[in-house]
């Protein structure tokens, strides 16, 4: 028997409705959303399901951005190829550095994440001839998906509103990969190396190994969304790259709850909504920011999923509990 | 190049050494005892330069009020430090080290904006008190008097740190400390107030360094974050926690920077962070730390 809601197909279908609204705010603020819901899921893959701090996801998220943007608008390459592009350049990226970086543990491997995304960062920061130094890349065209108009019902759609469909349709694809992923026998091994790496070891498993496959596959996301990004902001900059990107990437994953798989989704959709709710107020966006962590560490150290799990099993009393298993 | 331009050079790389130090030092010694590593260190920095111009508006116009006022602005920070350690700090100690790293951000985003809302987003800047003003000649280059005056206080930081730790019961605490705490503690030690005691202390050198600092440097938002990245790779060259690692981490920066420039004029920023990495891979702990447990 299934008491379970299917909130996940609920929320997809809600999100797919919402250009139908007819506001190209709400679209707006969902197209980004989306793009960095595929950025947060990407980075729990290191983060809660192998238990590996990264201090410098951004580097991969902005390479992406930069290898799609380029390729658009230097070489007109279709999107999808760009896009390809923009995960495999920080693919490769993320297998050199990381080759490195899951040689040390705890603090050590996110001071040398932290090291590789600074010196990307500077790289792409003063290398006016490719990526336009402080001044980044602009103008970087929308993709050609005039052909969706021939969908019935999406006649109507403007260029965002598209945009943001198609957004939506491979966020989606590529969210459903890493949940594949991380319910695969792969991803209980990153799992089992999260809670206890040295019996990992012990039973055969090349926890280096497995953890530079985590370390890949999430810079391999972190790109395109990063590709996405670039495309949707109309432009890329080494800022998409400094460490305090890398930082609100953590922090709108602890906001979800980062041991719960659609916790970072829910991170962003928290982040990104408030964040526009709130400067439309106040320009002191990092100081509630900062409040917001503060409550969530000392009240909720689980995140919002976390507090949500714990306050529907005190619902249900201890008699159901662990049924949800 | 003529000897003296390559002295000059040295000696700039010498100034930006002794200042990072300074800052580096607290944020090692918290590393090296709490375990902490703390983001808001840099943010300690930048309000002891707020506090010092602050202070100065309301000493006005006694000069030589200036050392009075980067005392005060380090006590105050001091104090600030006291009370974060403990009222929160002080709760997360036992939790994961990602949560408290997360706190530490959490303050550089409240005390960053604080400090908006209270000065301001322009630049502040403090003159020279008159009695270190003008320049002296080293070897045919010119050193500020105040630069000399700062490194003669770094110099005797280290010093005296030195001495503080070998010598006296609560530098003994301190090595023991970072060696083993649980062992501490259940030797009777009163482990809670050695904690408060070293944060405060860090906070202290934070702020005096962020006051020292303020007659050369604009205060502006955002020295914060610039500050704890370059204080990062201080203690990583140095060590994590390495007292004298801190100090040559410093030197070995601000060399690197200051002949970075000549070499390669563009990329003087990326040869640090390289340097930063090619030590993580080398020699996770440091130049002069130990490997941790």
């Amino acid at each position: 028997m299934s008491r379970r809601v299917p909130w996940t197909l609920i929320v997809l279908v809600l999100a797919l409705t919402i250009p139908w609204f007819g506001s190209r705010y709400y679209t707006f603020l969902s197209t980004q959303i989306a793009i960095l819901s595929l950025f947060a899921v990407s980075y729990n893959l290191l983060l809660g399901t192998t238990g590996l701090v990264s201090f410098g996801h951004a580097a991969y998220f902005g390479l992406g951005a930069y290898a799609t943007g380029l390729l658009m608008k230097e070489l007109q390459t279709p999107f999808l190829l760009a896009l390809l592009a923009g995960g495999l350049l920080p693919a490769a990226f993320a297998a050199l550095f990381g080759y490195f970086c899951v040689r040390l543990t705890k603090i050590y491997f996110s001071m040398l994440t932290l090291a590789f995304a600074q010196i990307v960062w500077a790289i792409c920061f003063q290398w006016n001839e490719v990526t336009g130094g402080d001044q980044g890349i602009s103008a970087i065209p929308y993709p050609e998906l005039g052909w969706m108009s021939a969908i019935p019902g999406l006649g109507g759609f403007g260029t965002g509103d598209r945009f943001y469909i198609a957004c939506l349709v491979l966020v989606i694809l590529g969210i459903w990969i890493l949940q594949r992923i991380t319910n695969s026998p792969f991803g209980r091994m990153l799992t089992t190396i999260r809670e206890n790496p040295e019996r990992a070891s012990f039973i055969g498993i090349d926890v280096r190994r497995y953890e530079l496959a985590a370390f890949v596959i999430s810079g391999g996301f972190a790109g395109m969304s990063g590709g996405l990004f670039g495309i949707f902001n109309r432009g890329v900059f080494a800022d998409f790259m400094f460490w305090p990107k890398s930082a609100e990437v953590l922090i709108m994953t602890i906001l979800g709850g980062m041991n719960h798989f659609w916790g970072p989704v829910v991170g962003t959709v928290l982040m990104v909504v408030l964040n526009q709710q709130i400067t439309s107020y106040t320009e002191y966006w990092p100081l509630v920011l900062g409040t917001i962590l503060l409550v969530l560490l000392f009240a909720f150290p689980g995140g919002l999923m976390g507090a949500l799990e714990a306050g529907t099993k005190r619902l249900r009393g201890q008699k159901t509990g662990g049924g949800d298993a | 190049m003529a000897a003296e331009f390559l002295f000059s050079q040295f000696l700039s790389g010498l100034t930006t050494a002794i200042f990072l130090f300074l800052v580096a030092s607290g944020l090692s010694l918290v590393f090296g005892i709490l375990r902490v590593l703390n983001f808001a260190h840099g943010t300690f920095y930048m309000l002891g330069a707020y506090l010092a111009w602050q202070s100065m508006q309301w000493l006005a116009p006694a000069k030589e009020a200036f050392w009075f006022a980067a005392l005060a602005a380090a006590t105050g920070i001091a104090i600030l430090g006291f009370v974060v350690e403990r009222l929160l700090l002080r709760h997360l100690y036992g939790k994961e080290e990602l949560y408290q790293l997360l706190f530490t951000y959490a303050l550089v985003l409240i005390l960053g904006d604080a400090a908006k809302i209270l000065w301001g987003t322009g630049q502040l800047s403090v003159s020279r008190p008159p009695s270190v003003e003008g320049s002296i000649t080293v070897f045919g280059t010119l050193l500020p008097t105040y630069n000399l005056f700062v490194m003669i206080v770094g110099f005797a930081i280290a010093i005296g740190f030195w001495v503080i730790l070998q010598r006296t019961s609560a530098g003994r605490m301190i090595r023991a400390a970072a060696m083993d705490r649980e062992m501490l503690s259940a030797l009777g030690a009163n482990v809670g107030v050695l904690y408060s005691g070293v944060f405060i202390v860090s906070s202290f050198l934070a702020g005096l360094s962020g006051a020292l600092v303020s007659p050369i440097k604009a205060i502006v938002p955002g020295m914060d974050v610039e500050i704890i990245v370059e204080a990062f790779i201080v203690v990583v060259i140095g060590g994590l926690g390495s007292f004298w690692g801190t100090f040559l981490g410093a030197l070995i920066y601000g060399q690197v920077l200051s002949f970075g420039i000549l070499i390669f004029p563009r990329f003087s920023i990326f040869s640090v962070f390289a340097l930063m990495a090619v030590i993580l891979i080398v020699r996770p702990w440091g130049l002069l730390g130990r490997p941790l447990k």
